[in-house]
C-alpha cells in the first residue's frame, strides 16, 4: 500500500540528490533511500525519470518527481512544517533567484575553472570568482540566505563550497577567498556546522577521491 | 507593437517586444488585470534602469513593483500569481504534485527544447540544421504527449484557464512560426501534433495573449537583424 510513502532514488555523490535529503531532512521526512549504481542505471530509475534518467527522483504516494529545485518546491508545499521558501512573494522570488543563479551561472563557470587547462582556465576561474562574489548579495544583511535560519536557496546552494573546497584539493586554483568573499565564507561555515546538514555531507576523503578521478578523466 | 499600459507607477516592467521571456510576464500581469509601465529596453544596448534594477544577471525582464525588483521570466511569473493572488484566476496549478509537473515541462522547455530553435533563429552553425529541427520536433511529441496528459482533455496545459505552463511554452509560438516560415519547415501541424495544433489557435486567440505576442512579419525582420548581430546578442554591451 502506497500511503505516505517517500521513496529517494539518489547518488551518494551526487549535490542534487544532497538538496532532496537536507530538505527531507529539515521537514523531518523519513524516506527510502535507494542507491544507484549510475554506471548501471536500474529499471525503476528509467521507468521513473525516462526523459532525463538521471537522479534524484522522489517517490511520494506512487507519483514520482525529478528536478532537484522543483523536489524541494513540491516538499515544501507538501509538508507545512518548518518551512523551507518565506512568506512574501518577494522574499521567494529572491530565494529562487538566487537557487536558479547558482545552478545556470555559478555551476558552468565553476565546472569550466576546474575541468580547462591554460589560459582558459584563467579566464573560466575569473568567472567563477565574479559569479561566486555576485553572492554575496543575496546574504546581504542576513547569516543565511533564509534570513536567521537556512531556508530554500541555503539548501539549494549550500553545497557548492563543500565541493569547490575539495576540487581545489585536486585542482590547484583557488575559487573562495575569505578575504574578498567574507560573507559567502562565513555563511558557508556556519551552514555546514548546522547538525542535520554536517551528518548529511558526503564523506570529505570518498568525494575527493571522486572528484579526483572525475577530474582527472 | 507594445502598448503602454499607463498606471500610477506603481509596476513597471523592462523588456523587448520581441523576447519571450518577456511576454511571459505581459501575459501574466494581463491575467491578473495589473496595470503596468511598459518600458522598451533598446536591442544591444543596456539602460541604467536595467543595470540598476538586475546588476546580477543584466537582462530583461524584470519587474519593478514599488520598490521591489525580480528577474527571471517564470521567477517573475509566479511572483505575479503570489503577489495578486485575489485578483483573477490563479496561474500555477493548486495542488503540489500538478505544480512540481508544471515545472517540470518548463524546465525542459527551458533547458532543452529552446536551445536549438534558438540556435536556427540566430543561425548558430553549431550543427546542421536539419539536425536541430528533429531536436525540435522530438521535444514537440513529448510535449504533445505531456500535454494530452496534463490537460485532461481541456483546452489549456492549466485546464480551462492558460496557467504556468501554457504561459511558459506559449510564449514561444511567434518565435516558432517565424522558424516554420523562415526555413519553409512544419513543425506544429494537425496531423504530427493535433493536440498541440489544437492548443496553439486557442492559446494564441485568448485575451491575455493575443496583444502581446509580436505579429509573425516584424519577427522575421528582427530575426534578419538578429543574425546579422550575432556578437551582440551573445554578448550585450
Amino acid at each position: 500500500m502506497e500511503g505516505d510513502s517517500v521513496k529517494l532514488l539518489g547518488f551518494w555523490g551526487s549535490p542534487a540528490v544532497l538538496r532532496v535529503k537536507w530538505a527531507l531532512a529539515v521537514k523531518g521526512i523519513e524516506c527510502q533511500y535507494v542507491e544507484e549504481d549510475l554506471s548501471n542505471k536500474s529499471d525503476m530509475l528509467l521507468k521513473y525519470n525516462p526523459v532525463y534518467k538521471k537522479v534524484p527522483v522522489l517517490v511520494h504516494q506512487g507519483k514520482p518527481l525529478a528536478e532537484s529545485l522543483l523536489i524541494l518546491e513540491y516538499i515544501d508545499e507538501t509538508w507545512k512544517q518548518n518551512p523551507l521558501l518565506p512568506h512574501s512573494p518577494y522574499e521567494r522570488a529572491q530565494a529562487r533567484f538566487w537557487s536558479k543563479f547558482v545552478d545556470d551561472k555559478c555551476m558552468p563557470t565553476v565546472v569550466a575553472a576546474f575541468s580547462k587547462v591554460g589560459e582558459e582556465q584563467q579566464k573560466a576561474a575569473e568567472e567563477a570568482r565574479e559569479n561566486l562574489k555576485r553572492l554575496e548579495v543575496g546574504l546581504e544583511g542576513k547569516q543565511f540566505f533564509g534570513g536567521d535560519n537556512i531556508g530554500f536557496a541555503d539548501i539549494a546552494i549550500g553545497w557548492l563550497p563543500y565541493w569547490i573546497e575539495i576540487a581545489e584539493e585536486v585542482v590547484a586554483i583557488n575559487l573562495i577567498d575569505a578575504e574578498s568573499m567574507p560573507k559567502l565564507n562565513s555563511w558557508f561555515h556556519a551552514f555546514i556546522d548546522i547538525p542535520i546538514i554536517k551528518e548529511l555531507l558526503p564523506p570529505r576523503h570518498k568525494l575527493l577521491h571522486h572528484t579526483k578521478t572525475f577530474l582527472q578523466a | 507593437m507594445a502598448e503602454k499600459k499607463n498606471s500610477n507607477g506603481e509596476v513597471k516592467l523592462l523588456g523587448a517586444w520581441p523576447s519571450p521571456f518577456v511576454i511571459r510576464a505581459r501575459i501574466a500581469l494581463n491575467i491578473k488585470s495589473v496595470e503596468y509601465d511598459f518600458i522598451e529596453e533598446t536591442f544591444g544596448k543596456r539602460s541604467q534602469l536595467l543595470l540598476k534594477s538586475n546588476p546580477v544577471n543584466k537582462q530583461i525582464p524584470v519587474l519593478i513593483h514599488g520598490h521591489k525588483c525580480i528577474a527571471e521570466s517564470m521567477i517573475i511569473v509566479q511572483y505575479i500569481h503570489e503577489a495578486w493572488s485575489s485578483s483573477g484566476p490563479p496561474i500555477l496549478p493548486s495542488l503540489p504534485y500538478d505544480r512540481a509537473i508544471a515545472r517540470f515541462w518548463l524546465t525542459y522547455i527551458d533547458d532543452k527544447w529552446f536551445p536549438p530553435l534558438k540556435s536556427i533563429v540566430l543561425g548558430l552553425d553549431t550543427e546542421p540544421i536539419e539536425e536541430k529541427l528533429e531536436k525540435v520536433r522530438e521535444g514537440l511529441v513529448l510535449l504533445e504527449d505531456a500535454f494530452n496528459k496534463i490537460s485532461k482533455g481541456k483546452d489549456f496545459f492549466g485546464g480551462d484557464q492558460i496557467g504556468y505552463l501554457d504561459i511558459g511554452f506559449g510564449s514561444f509560438l511567434a518565435w516558432l512560426k517565424t522558424v516554420e516560415v523562415t526555413e519553409g519547415v512544419s513543425l506544429v501541424h494537425e496531423t504530427t501534433t493535433p493536440a498541440l495544433a489544437k492548443w496553439l489557435q486557442k492559446f494564441c486567440a485568448h485575451d491575455a495573449v493575443k496583444d502581446v505576442l509580436p505579429p509573425i512579419d516584424k519577427l522575421i525582420a528582427f530575426s534578419k537583424m538578429l543574425r546579422a548581430n550575432v556578437d551582440l546578442v551573445i554578448n550585450p554591451k
